[in-house]
């Protein structure tokens, strides 16, 4: 008995131990963020800051399948696991509204952030409700769906002859959504195991919803008023209608079994020459560049969305902005790693890095634009997104979304207008619900 | 009355020696058990019962408001909740027929004098002991009209199991059903080696056949052991949700608990995905009973 009662005794002073260690440590913060390169460039870059400060940072992450789950549980207990967090720019609202993040209104003023940001990537990723001219996070990952492309397959001259036979015009980067539906149908060759285009189409979190988008915006259309949250008349506009269909039309031409791909999928689609052209976020085109992850990185181009019928070019959005959480003993650390981060020379380190600046300066100089292929497409692009809902019940929304045109893009049941009214009234049903519309 | 129920102490052990008595002893081990089940399992079964009433939002700080059986108005009212039911019946009754169906007739394969039976035995046992998320990793690879074995195998160019909204759920089922079908193997197996043997000999005596020899002694004999079978596979197969929830994301398969998770833990709707858990259970535990009705039938003959 007296063994037992010292062995637990020792145990008990060991944990005590170990905890004191980890106190004694006090001076390092936790991010928490999704499992891809940016993370792993986001902790390059913290080991500059320690360098710098001696305030260890670590990047935490887990994928992204189960990323909001995480976060959310996290935040929904009060814990203090992390002291940052990364967060998708729809998360926004939930963030705010259920007091996990941080007000950084004053810290926006103070370093007058709206200038030094992008104008979008500081409407979608840092303030909440629209317009209110409150803060939430600092814009740190800038991302939007772009689209990469074979340039061998459009460079080759037989390709060209026949494709301008066929269709009147040149065969080059798509001008326009016609021309990425024509190019897409011309290369669709199933007996030869080569396809015309990867689109999103996983409906298990926002990816069909942001291929959608890219259609939706290019067309003219919208999801809706985000100041009132009308839906009705723009969800079902006939200009989304169009979008809809020019989107299931892409669907013809994707290569086999293609009813749950997101980002992975539509890489794999370049890397496995299965396709012409691939919608992805940038933030997944640095390993398309590089040659141990692409065989066919030397002739892969990009471009960014195209223009719908009537010369609309806008982009779905994606990326993140850092916040820090409400419920982290640390915030007075976090908020000067913050001030650290939104240094322009910090700005300058991060893109070289391979993270995507938000930073207007960085964005618009020469060496930025000319560092990789995708740079310039970037760069435009960041000018011209827009995103979905950020309200706190966007998952419902997005949901609902899912729910209703899945079954019309890959099973083909019913038309775009009935699909499209039915969301209309089911998302005006939710912000009914949440008093949002009378 | 409960110390009769257990065996007495030895009196000359050494747990009587320290002046343990029974009943003491039946706590210690007893009532940590109990303690964990209600720390872990009622409180929170009772505590979601709560729930289920309000519009509790796990993800804000808004306090919970009571609103009666809106929830379970709500729920039953919803066409896609129904659909979501009537796809994970059929899949119950695909899958738990085609295991029952498969794991059977390798029983009675299995059930005579063959060389390495012991090692056959284990190595079809394989499938049930792997995690079901990487079962589903690797049917999914297998399902790939693009490079994956099955369309190669069978001939069947780029024919798309998981991406044909009408052959998901099958496709879905036919992995359970590899999955699990040992696992009814493996119980037929213990209920046909109880069988006697004089009862074959004497039906062999009487000249009956090879069909009423199995409808009028295998059959009635390994019933119970069968139903117990069914019994544990369609309470899993009524819950399973990683298999399916890897393989495919199509509407037509998407089952009850997969439709439970997202409201849980995408959208945080906590308090009526407590209602709509509470409607499972509630399915799960009518299904259950009747079965057991009818397992404590077939015994009783």
């Amino acid at each position: 008995m007296r063994k037992i009662v010292t062995s637990v005794l020792a145990g008990v002073g060991l944990a005590l131990a170990c905890g004191t260690s980890v106190h004694a440590q006090e001076k390092s913060l936790t991010i928490f963020w999704a499992e891809w390169d940016p993370a792993n460039y986001l902790q390059e870059l913290g080991n500059e800051y320690e360098k710098e400060t001696g305030v260890k940072i670590t990047v935490e992450t887990t994928p992204w399948s189960d990323f909001q789950t995480k976060a959310f549980t996290e935040f929904n207990a009060h814990g203090d696991a992390y002291d940052l967090v990364v967060g998708d720019s729809q998360w926004l609202g939930a963030g705010s509204t259920g007091g996990h993040y941080v007000d950084l209104t004053d810290f926006f003023k103070k370093h007058k952030l709206n200038d030094v940001m992008a104008p979008a990537t500081v409407k979608y990723y840092a303030e909440y409700p629209g317009n209110s001219g409150k803060y939430w996070a600092i814009p740190l990952e800038g991302d939007a769906v772009g689209w990469s492309y074979r340039k061998d397959w459009f460079e080759d001259p037989k390709e060209k002859e026949a494709f301008k036979a066929k269709y009147g015009y040149d065969l080059d980067v798509p001008k326009d959504f016609k021309a990425l539906r024509d190019i897409a149908e011309f290369f669709y060759r199933p007996d030869q195991k080569k396809y015309g285009i990867a689109i999103y189409t996983d409906n298990s979190y926002d990816a069909m919803a942001m291929g959608f988008e890219n259609a939706l915006f290019s067309y003219g259309g919208e999801l809706g008023d985000y100041a009132t949250y009308k839906v009705d008349g723009h969800i079902n506009s006939e200009k989304a209608v169009a979008a809809l269909d020019a989107y299931k039309e892409l669907y013809k031409f994707t290569p086999p079994g293609w009813a749950k791909s997101f980002f992975v999928e539509d890489n794999q689609a370049i890397t496995e020459n299965l396709a012409a052209m691939s919608m992805n976020y940038f933030a997944f085109f640095p390993s398309l560049i590089n040659e141990s992850s692409n065989p066919n990185a030397k002739n892969t181009g990009f471009f960014a969305n195209p223009p719908g019928p009537n010369g609309d070019q806008f982009a779905a959005l994606g990326g993140q902005g850092i916040s820090v959480v409400s419920y982290s003993q640390k915030q007075d650390e976090a908020m000067k790693f913050l001030e650290w981060f939104i240094k322009d020379e910090t700005q300058k380190k991060w893109a070289a890095l391979g993270g995507y600046t938000c930073s207007a300066a960085v964005l618009k100089s020469p060496e930025f634009q000319s560092a990789t292929p995708y740079n310039k497409a970037f760069y435009e692009t960041m000018f011209k997104v827009k995103d979905f809902w950020a309200v706190p019940e966007y998952a419902e929304l997005l949901q609902q979304l899912n729910q209703r045109i899945y079954p019309y893009m890959i099973g083909g049941s019913g038309t775009a207008k009935e699909t499209l009214d039915a969301l209309a009234a089911d998302w005006n049903a939710t912000f009914k619900k949440y008093g949002r519309v009378k | 009355m409960a110390t009769t129920m257990i065996t007495t102490l030895d009196r000359s052990s050494r747990a009587a020696a320290r002046g343990l008595s029974d009943i003491s002893i039946r706590n210690l081990f007893i009532i940590p058990t109990i303690l964990f089940l209600i720390v872990f399992n009622i409180f929170p079964l009772i505590y979601s019962l709560g729930y289920s009433f309000t519009d509790f939002r796990a993800s804000t700080n808004a306090p919970a408001n009571f609103v009666g059986l809106q929830n379970y108005r709500d729920l039953l009212n919803d066409p896609y909740v129904w659909s979501n039911f009537a796809i994970t019946a059929k899949y119950v009754i695909i899958s738990v027929a085609g295991q029952l169906f498969v794991g059977f007739g390798v029983a009675m394969l299995l059930n005579r004098d063959i060389p390495m039976k012991g090692l056959l035995t284990t190595l079809l046992l394989l499938p049930m002991m792997l995690s079901m998320a990487v079962v589903g990793l690797f049917w999914k690879l297998l399902y790939d009209p693009s490079f994956g074995i099955i369309n190669y195998a069978l001939g069947l160019g780029t024919f798309e199991w998981l991406a044909d909204p009408k052959m998901a759920l099958y496709a879905v089922a036919l992995t359970d059903i590899w999955m699990w079908s040992p696992f009814v193997m493996l119980l037929s197996l213990a209920g046909l080696s109880a069988v006697p043997k004089h009862l074959y000999e004497a039906a062999a005596i009487d000249r009956a056949g090879p069909f009423y020899t199995f409808f009028r002694i295998t059959l009635p004999l390994v019933a119970p052991i069968l139903m117990i079978a069914v019994i544990f596979r369609t309470m899993e197969a009524f819950k399973t949700f990683d298999l399916a929830y890897i393989l495919t994301s199509q509407p037509t398969a998407e089952l009850i608990s997969i439709r439970l998770y997202k409201m849980a833990f995408q959208e945080w709707q906590t308090g009526r995905s407590c209602a709509m858990a509470y409607i499972v259970l509630i399915m799960v535990l009518a299904i259950t009973n009747i079965y057991v009705k009818y397992l404590n039938k077939v015994k009783e003959r």
